[in-house]
């Protein structure tokens, strides 16, 4: 693969900024956290809405999941998960640091794992639907777990389950998961823009443009959709994992399915940097993230009125987003060009001269 | 000469509307066939029973001496029988190149091909046919912006990257510029003759199909009203009675 300087330049800034924050800015270090787990989440929509056109309310599913199993997993390791949730407050988990970070390792592979599991089941379900029933069925599909995980006593139902404590201070801590949470973002990012380049990439983008055509050429959709998802699934299941470790204490419908908030942030940002793109998502998710702090700072009170004002405004306004904006204004920067070769000979000619 | 296409009694009817009633026909290896036919005589319908778009009432549908007519869409079009479509379907959103690449045949696609990146000789082969119909310069312009005729002769070009073994065209020629139909006629004909691709294909302009198809069946009202060579269904009493909507009037 080769990149150009200004690529270079521009990863360089963006790993830089990401090693250093945390140091730079030691308040805002769980901000950042969260930052990163925004570009994920609009990355890994991206993926479904964008990329394959199957615009999901209910990826947020995998973000609890992975949020749940992660939870029980370290718990797990040396208690008894429901004896635990039952005397709330009463059995007090006490890890040495080694088992701590053992457990939570555990409980991240198995978050990860887990949530690719309900991926290949809930894929075989929803991939019936299209369009606007594929939306509604998966926002059914997220709800509902919210629901169900609620009346689950064996992990605290409603009430929620308390995550074993970093053992050490809590800014080390703060600082311990941002660097989960940014090399999680990396990596998400970098397997996407490899997936984007192969045969994967094109077909999904196939689907999204005319899945009957595709199914009429022979494309094996359902195999790339289940991918899709389930790729969606593996890091949403880790994010949450280590989303619940930084709040510390887990509940359904607030903490582990917010379907109206992060369930509907990871569309938003996507739109709003460019759908289909791949830095479209990295952009979008730092925008919004920027004003929705900007607002809950300085509009406290009216946050959630300029949200809802900014969504309608992308939604009406602004659907190409940002990225898909710059490709209309200036398509030869994306290499939409005509050719004034009319054909491949004249083109190998010009090269060798 | 053996059969790539045996439709033996094929019916499918929607609700009260026998749409293909008792369709029995062949498609010639290596060899240009024509279905010819009025509006609403079931030639489309003829060619979604074949592709495994709905499932048959009765009959069988043989591609290479193998039943087809239980599977789906995909898994016939992997065999190496594609369609086109009436109303020209590309990947809108991407450009020709991609829309050429994500065409290669996925008959024998394993779960490493799915990750694979295309070799530069895939690459070249896209270029190359995009050269043939004509759209090399345009060949990185997103496809959705070009020429409804354009889209068209990308649409038969990402089938010929396909390599199938049988083509049903829908109306290759419906809504090209008139100038460019001979060229496209030409390019039918030479996929034909030079990479054996069997053709068998929907019309509704005579001379052109005239020109084009060995053999023609033609429909009316989902039955076959009468086959024979291009000269022959020319003169046939009963297809231009059917044509005519059974007026008998005189042609000027």
């Amino acid at each position: 693969m080769k990149f150009s300087q200004a690529q270079v330049a521009g990863y360089a800034a963006v790993l830089a900024f990401g090693i250093a924050g945390p140091f730079l800015f030691p308040a805002y270090t769980i901000q950042l956290s969260v930052l990163w787990i925004m570009i994920l989440f609009a990355l890994t929509w991206d993926t479904m809405g964008g990329q394959m056109g199957y615009n999901s309310l209910g990826n947020i599913l995998f973000f609890g999941a992975g949020m749940y199993i992660c939870a029980i997993v370290q718990i797990a390791w040396a208690y008894d998960v429901a004896a635990y949730t039952s005397h709330a407050g009463a059995v007090k988990i006490d890890y040495t640091p080694e088992q701590y970070f053992s457990s939570l390792g555990a409980g991240l592979v198995a978050a990860g794992v887990g949530s690719v599991v309900f991926a290949l089941i809930f894929g075989r379900i929803v991939f019936g639907l299209r369009g606007p029933y594929f939306a509604i069925g998966t926002l059914g599909v997220a709800l509902a777990a919210g629901e169900l995980v609620g009346t689950w006593d064996y992990v605290g139902g409603g009430g929620g389950i308390t995550v074993p404590f970093y053992p050490g201070e809590a800014t080390a801590g703060s600082t311990f998961f941002y660097f989960l949470c940014f090399p999680l973002a990396v990596a998400s990012f970098i397997f996407l823009k490899w997936l984007y380049s192969t045969r994967f990439g094109l077909a999904i983008n196939a689907i999204r443009d005319d899945e009957e055509k595709a199914e009429a050429m022979g494309i094996h959709t359902l195999r790339y959709k289940v991918l899709a998802w389930t790729t969606s699934a593996f890091f949403l299941g880790i994010s949450g994992g280590i989303f619940g470790n930084i709040v510390g204490f887990i509940e359904p419908l607030e903490v582990a399915f917010p379907t109206v908030t992060f369930g509907i942030f990871m569309v938003v940002m996507s739109l709003l940097g460019g759908k289909g793109t791949l830095w479209g998502p990295v952009l979008g998710a730092t925008v919004f993230h920027l004003i929705k702090e900007t607002t809950w700072t300085y509009m406290l009170g009216w946050q959630w009125v300029a949200l809802g004002a900014l969504i309608i405004i992308i939604v009406i306004f602004f659907q190409q987003g940002i990225l898909g904006w710059a490709q209309e204004k200036w398509p030869e920067k994306f290499g939409i060009v005509v050719d004034e070769d009319t054909s491949a000979e004249d083109s190998r000619r010009e090269a060798a001269e | 000469m053996s059969e790539m296409i045996e439709i033996e009694g094929v019916t499918k009817a929607f609700g009260g509307i026998v749409a293909n009633d008792n369709i029995t026909l062949d498609v010639p290896e290596g060899r240009i066939t024509g279905l010819i036919g009025p509006n609403g005589s079931g030639k489309t319908t003829l060619f979604n029973s074949i592709v495994g778009y709905h499932p048959i009432d009765s009959g069988s549908v043989r591609f290479e001496g193998k039943e087809i007519s239980k599977l789906r869409v995909p898994g016939i079009a992997r065999l190496g029988l594609l369609r086109t479509f009436q109303q020209t379907r590309i990947y809108s959103k991407m450009d020709c190149v991609h829309n050429m690449l994500i065409s290669v045949s996925h008959r024998h696609e394993g779960v490493r091909d799915m990750f694979s990146k295309y070799s530069p000789e895939v690459t070249e082969r896209a270029e190359a046919l995009l050269e043939y119909v004509g759209l090399y310069q345009k060949r990185r312009l997103i496809s959705g912006d070009l020429s409804f005729g354009q889209q068209k002769l990308l649409e038969f070009a990402m089938a010929l990257m396909n390599e199938p073994r049988v083509l049903l065209l829908d109306e290759p020629t419906a809504g090209i510029n008139p100038t460019l139909i001979n060229g496209l006629i030409d390019r039918l004909k030479r996929a034909n003759q030079e990479m054996g691709v069997t053709l068998f294909v929907i019309e509704h302009n005579m001379p052109v199909i005239m020109n084009l198809a060995e053999h023609i069946y033609c429909l009316a009202n989902g039955r076959l009203l009468a086959e024979g060579p291009p000269e022959k269904i020319q003169k046939d009493q009963r297809v231009i009675d059917a044509y005519l909507g059974g007026h008998s009037l005189e042609l000027h």
